[in-house]
């Protein structure tokens, strides 16, 4: 269990960095959800992996630990609250500067693309 | 009613904001006003008493809603937390002065915002859990988000949404930090931390290794250190500049957080762990100070000169609480005080300077003269006087204290070094953008033109006072650093009253 609880988390941190790193707002914020499932799941370990006990004292020979389990709570609202703000700021990035790129203008368009590009205007 | 003092610093913003929203004043402007103000002087009032009755009678902890550590939540107000929270208080309040000027009509939540910001930032500085931290900081910067946007353009939509993207990182490594040192150490109470600490053994010392340095990051990102430090003068810059006077506390609270985590849970007395980051922030400090001062000297405007300003007073308080000793710790909380007072007058005045400039706005470049030439001229002189160094105003204080306690460590002769050649970098930059902005003229003062309203006036008197009263009062003050700073690295009392019935 310990080994495939940790690769999902590692797996969801990757591809939160990956997308974190893209240009575009989009990817962007899936990467945030991502980053912080993968927080929270991590969150859940550190509190240690146990099967079918209950997060109650004293009505059951072993326990899981409580604390964890309310810190995940916490941090899953506001992680939702931060989502829900990033993304309506991303829809109004888009309005206002006309594209959804995260620093703001649009990528220059890479050489070869401009050669042709040229090439097409003196055609014409 | 003593005893719940401590909790009145996160109580009575809280309580001003929510009842802002509410029916009576929530679409009237002039109530909304009079009850911002009112509620601020009031915060700040409280949080002065606070900060009178723990350097009388010590430190004072207080569980929230009885629930006693290391379980339940607690708020701790000692010197150091209390003279912050008064600092804070008291820049909300003067924020919230100069925004009823008109900077509060251009979006609709302003003062609630305020509040709310302040509610954040005094919580960071009260809380003594580590995960309580991190709540605080959240509720920080959403507000400062929110602020951020406020009444902006097209400019502020991209740094917002630059400054937000940066710091939802951050909260997720601050968080993996948390789960790592709560895996290791299983507690979140920074004083059970702190004792927990020197009971670890084998690999959990570098699991709690990785995670303390998790942390580092975090706390260097929101304390704009250096490689984390380049959407400071970007989302300063574009924010509006009450705001900005505003976010002048809030890379101070990533610098606390270091104090207390560096000294309290990773200082002397953590074993193998001790002062694990302090070489780090040691280089880091002075890299900082580097690019601070160089983008002082390029900075082509006035906000962002006053922004590279604040990076430079970050990288000298980081350098503070790398050397880790009794003096300099204490020097830090005077630099500390003054540099968050001045900045943010700095902010207020730029403000100033731009409206009666017309179009060259900020720009340090020749412009039409300003309308109240004495005023702000006057104002700028001593802010800019302050902010150097140079005697009789604070800044000097402040700059030979931290000379002084910086002499006998390892990298003294290197921080002297760095530290003056930026001091001179920042004497030769802001003397020429005030020399420019006030003497350089092209064409005549408008008779039209827009003059300070008093509320302005008022607030930006009330922060460019802060520095000659500070060498006023340089005794007390000194005297009050050096107890906070002793009551920071001397902590077995805290722990007794955290932990008072655990052990």
């Amino acid at each position: 269990m310990e080994l495939l609880y940790s690769s999902c988390v590692g797996l969801l941190v990757a591809c939160g960095v990956f997308l974190i790193l893209r240009a575009r707002t989009f990817p962007v914020v899936l990467g945030l959800t991502m980053l912080s499932y993968a927080v929270n799941l991590f969150l859940f370990a550190s509190g240690r992996l146990t099967m079918n006990k209950a997060a109650v004292l004293g009505f059951s020979d072993g326990y899981a630990d409580p604390l964890p389990q309310a810190l995940v709570l916490t941090a899953i609202v506001i992680g939702f609250a931060m989502t829900a703000f990033v993304v309506i700021l991303a829809i109004r990035g888009r309005a206002d500067l006309g594209n959804d790129h995260v620093n703001g203008s649009e990528v220059p368009a890479t050489s070869r693309n401009a050669g042709s590009q040229r090439k097409e205007q003196g055609k014409a | 009613m003593t005893q719940h003092l401590t909790s009145l610093p996160v109580l009575l913003p809280m309580l001003a904001a929510i009842f802002m929203l509410m029916p009576p004043c929530g679409k009237n402007l002039r109530a909304r006003r009079i009850v911002s103000v009112g509620m601020g002087l009031l915060t700040t009032v409280a949080s002065a008493i606070l900060m009178l009755m723990t350097q009388e009678h010590g430190t004072s902890v207080y569980a929230i809603g009885n629930w006693s550590a290391p379980f339940g939540i607690v708020l701790i107000a000692d010197p150091l937390s209390a003279l912050l929270v008064t600092l804070t208080s008291f820049l909300g309040l003067v924020c919230g002065l100069y925004s009823c000027a008109g900077d509060d009509e251009r979006g609709s939540f302003f003062h609630p915002l305020l509040h709310f910001l302040v509610l954040g930032v005094n919580g960071a500085f009260l809380t003594g859990d580590a995960f309580n931290l991190f709540v605080f900081f959240e509720v920080l910067l959403i507000a400062s988000y929110s602020l951020l946007m406020h009444g902006g353009d097209k400019r502020n939509t991209r740094a917002a949404l630059q400054y937000v993207i940066l710091n939802l990182v951050g909260s997720s490594v601050f968080l993996i930090a948390l789960g790592i040192l709560y895996g290791t150490l299983g507690t979140l109470n920074m004083a059970d931390m702190a004792q927990k600490v020197t009971l670890l053994q084998g690999d959990d010392v570098y699991l709690a290794k990785i995670g303390g340095l998790l942390l580092l990051v975090v706390f260097a990102l929101k304390g704009a250190l250096l490689p984390l430090h380049l959407w400071l003068p970007n989302t300063y810059s574009t924010a509006m500049p009450v705001v900005a006077a505003l976010f002048a506390i809030m890379t101070k609270v990533g610098v606390y957080s270091m104090m207390r985590v560096y000294t309290l849970i990773f200082g002397e007395e953590a074993g193998e762990l001790s002062h694990m980051a302090q070489n780090w922030l040691w280089w880091l400090a002075m890299a900082t100070i580097v690019m601070g001062a160089i983008g002082v000297l390029a900075s082509q405007d006035l906000r962002k000169m006053v922004a590279n300003l604040v990076v430079v007073s970050v990288g000298t308080l980081v350098a503070l609480v790398a050397v880790q000793s009794v003096q300099s710790s204490a020097a830090a909380v005077y630099y500390l005080v003054h540099s968050t007072l001045v900045s943010a007058a700095l902010f207020l005045l730029a403000d100033l300077i731009a409206r009666q400039r017309g179009k060259v706005a900020d720009r340090i470049t020749a412009g039409r003269p300003v309308a109240q030439p004495l005023f702000l001229g006057g104002a700028f002189l001593v802010a800019a006087v302050a902010v150097i160094g140079m005697p009789p105003l604070s800044g000097f204080v402040g700059k030979i204290w931290i000379l002084r306690s910086t002499l006998d460590t390892p990298y003294g002769n290197w921080f002297w070094l760095v530290y003056l050649v930026a001091s001179l970098a920042v004497l030769v930059s802001v003397s020429k953008a005030g020399s420019t902005v006030f003497w350089h003229h092209t064409g005549k003062s408008d008779s039209e033109q827009e003059r300070a309203h008093p509320a302005q006036i008022c607030a930006v008197l009330l922060l460019v006072m802060c520095a000659p009263l500070m060498v006023v009062f340089a005794g007390p003050l000194s005297e009050y650093a050096l107890l906070a700073a002793q009551e920071l690295h001397d902590f077995t009392g805290l722990l007794q009253d955290v932990l008072g019935g655990v052990n």
